[in-house]
């Protein structure tokens, strides 16, 4: 490995995982430099978690090679886990002690000394707004500040690398943007992080890079834009009142799919106002009359449509039944 | 050299977290403290005047008191790690192992502070059952050295049964089968020297009592208690201790330490 420096924080290569005969990771490759925010998106069970499990230690790949800041996974696990920080998706406190005790847990296991660790510990408490609460037991806490604590007990130990595993999913809206914020910080602070989420518009909010996972391999990878740039931009969901409209609208706009259930028609466009206009001129002057419409913005969905052919739906990964029958992995490089 | 201190460091630090638990967690270490007591009482008050008859005393309870002390410290023992067991179970189910995981940390200290905070306990439970003990009349014509030797017998067979207890925790699927599978282990004083003596017991269960480790553990301290001659029980005592204690460590190890590659989260 090239000297630690200059070395990118997170560099994996051609990494497989398999559970028995289930193939949970097939070569998967990624590398977030440092100081910057990766993040691997994909469906429940596409192999986030299992990949975040690899890099930090907890369980070994089947092959490929791994290195955080320099350090080899396989061969200096220590060395790794003296750099990194992990929260995982599950909370990772200590439930019977208080919000204080649990971070000076940490602080001594990170052999801080007394001073040093006590100074650390009322830092973070104050950085995450937790120093009221912080003597109370936790089961008086709520899901966004275990959270929160579970976050600060992670930076006790100042890790150079942070593997945050879906950091936001459970928490209300305001939680969330509070905990964007304290991922950015980080970020500008010059630590890397791996942030594994089933949401676009974090992924977009947050990372410099995006890897898409699916099913245990990386669909797609780049910077937020260029991976919009390979999203048809979202759709508009044309409502019908009978399935003759339906089928007359689905003739005359032949990208979109039409479902004869819901009577409803999928029209591929983006949100902007002249296409949504182009788009109703065409059926005013065809005289198709349209019950109501609603427009959907790029979601996790459309990533997935794009660049694999298929859709999800909750941790399923189904086929899109229409007139595009392109197969599973088609679009797959 | 500082590998050795971080451990004992990380050790330490683990000890306190355990030490916190068993207190935020009373209900527990109360049962397990409070049933050798009952025993203590129900032995001594309901069965103890006819046991006392059959020890060949006169029936004022005092003889078989003296006799039982040592058996329901051994039940002392098998009750605290019960807790142990459950304790171990509830922290691999819990989050934070994996966090601690992927920390630089002395890999065993986890086990050591449950270990040691079991020790801690268990004297402790010890200390309590032998105050109750003087309460009702207990009397031992142990001097300072044969206290000594009795509390350090006592110590190492519980080092022994915490282990396995720790071992079975690891072992244990689930939360309830880690606080089930020890249980066996409060029925061995009373299938021993415990209770009665192994020479009232029928042929085939009679030599499992006079075999089995508890029996050496009971009368070696019964012998250092109570001023009866205590001859090869306490090398098998320590023997069976021992033995157990490596057997159960190393088990133990090999089961945290395999654990990782479990779970296909």
């Amino acid at each position: 490995m090239t000297g630690q420096a200059s070395a990118p924080g997170i560099v994996a290569r051609d990494v497989c995982k398999s559970f028995g005969s289930h193939l949970v990771l097939d070569k998967v490759n990624l590398t977030a430099d440092e100081g910057t925010i990766l993040a691997l998106l994909g469906p429940n069970g596409a192999g986030k978690t299992t990949m975040v499990r690899i890099l930090s230690t907890l369980i070994p790949a089947d092959s490929g090679s791994l290195h955080i800041a320099g350090h080899d996974v396989v061969t200096d696990p220590d060395g790794v886990r003296a750099l990194i920080g992990v929260t995982g998706q599950f909370s990772a406190v200590d439930n019977l002690l208080t919000g204080a005790e649990n971070l000076r847990l940490m602080a001594d296991l990170r052999h801080l000394g007394r001073d040093a660790g006590r100074r650390r510990m009322t830092e973070l408490l104050e950085q995450f707004d937790l120093t009221d609460a912080a003597d109370k037991p936790l089961s008086t806490y709520s899901g966004g500040m275990r959270r929160r604590l579970d976050l600060a007990m992670t930076l006790v130990g100042e890790p150079r690398v942070i593997f945050l595993d879906e950091p936001t999913t459970g928490l209300d809206p305001r939680s969330r943007l509070t905990m964007w914020e304290i991922v950015r910080e980080l970020a500008s602070a010059g630590v890397t992080i791996l942030l594994t989420t089933q949401y676009l518009d974090e992924a977009d909010q947050l990372a410099g890079r995006i890897a898409v996972l699916d099913q245990g391999r990386i669909v797609a990878e780049g910077t937020p834009a260029e991976l919009k740039s390979r999203i048809p931009g979202g759709h508009i969901r044309l409502h019908f009142a009978g399935p003759d409209l339906l089928r007359s609208a689905a003739g005359l706009l032949p990208a979109a799919a039409p479902d004869p259930d819901q009577l409803v028609l999928q029209v591929p466009a983006d949100s902007t106002v002249n296409s949504l206009r182009e788009l109703l001129d065409e059926l005013h002057k065809a005289r198709i009359a349209i019950e109501r419409l609603s427009i959907h913005t790029p979601d996790l969905d459309d990533v997935f449509f794009a660049v694999t052919g298929s859709h999800v739906t909750g941790s399923h990964v189904t086929g899109r039944p229409d007139e595009n029958p392109a197969p599973q992995g088609a679009a797959q490089r | 050299m500082t590998t050795l201190a971080y451990t004992i460091s990380d050790s330490r630090v683990m000890l306190r977290r355990n030490l916190k638990h068993l207190l935020r967690y009373p209900s527990m270490t109360l049962m397990l403290v409070g049933l050798p007591i009952v025993l203590l009482l129900l032995f001594v008050y309901v069965f103890g005047g006819q046991l006392d008859a059959g020890l060949g005393a006169h029936g004022d309870r005092s003889a078989y008191l003296d006799y039982v002390v040592p058996g329901l410290l051994l039940i002392t023992v098998a009750s605290a790690v019960q807790g142990t067991s459950i304790m171990v179970a509830m922290d691999m189910t819990s989050g934070i192992i994996d966090r601690f995981r992927t920390m630089a940390i002395a890999r065993a200290s986890v086990l050591t502070g449950h270990v040691l905070g079991s020790l801690i306990q268990t004297l402790a439970g010890m200390v309590i059952l032998i105050g109750v003990a003087f309460g009702l009349g207990f009397r031992s014509s142990a001097g300072l050295p044969g206290w000594l030797a009795a509390i350090g017998m006592l110590a190492l067979f519980s080092f022994a049964l915490i282990w396995l207890a720790v071992a079975l925790g690891l072992a244990a699927k689930s939360v309830e089968t880690a606080s089930n599978t020890p249980m066996i282990l409060i029925l061995l004083p009373f299938l021993g020297s415990g209770f009665v003596h192994t020479q009232t017991m029928p042929g085939g269960l009679r030599q499992f009592a006079e075999y089995q480790p508890f029996t050496p553990v009971t009368d070696t301290v019964r012998g250092l208690l109570t001023g009866a001659a205590v001859g090869d029980h306490a090398i098998a005592a320590i023997a069976w201790s021992v033995g157990i204690a490596l057997a159960a460590y190393l088990w133990a190890i090999r089961l945290y330490n395999r654990r990782q590659a479990v779970e296909p989260q």
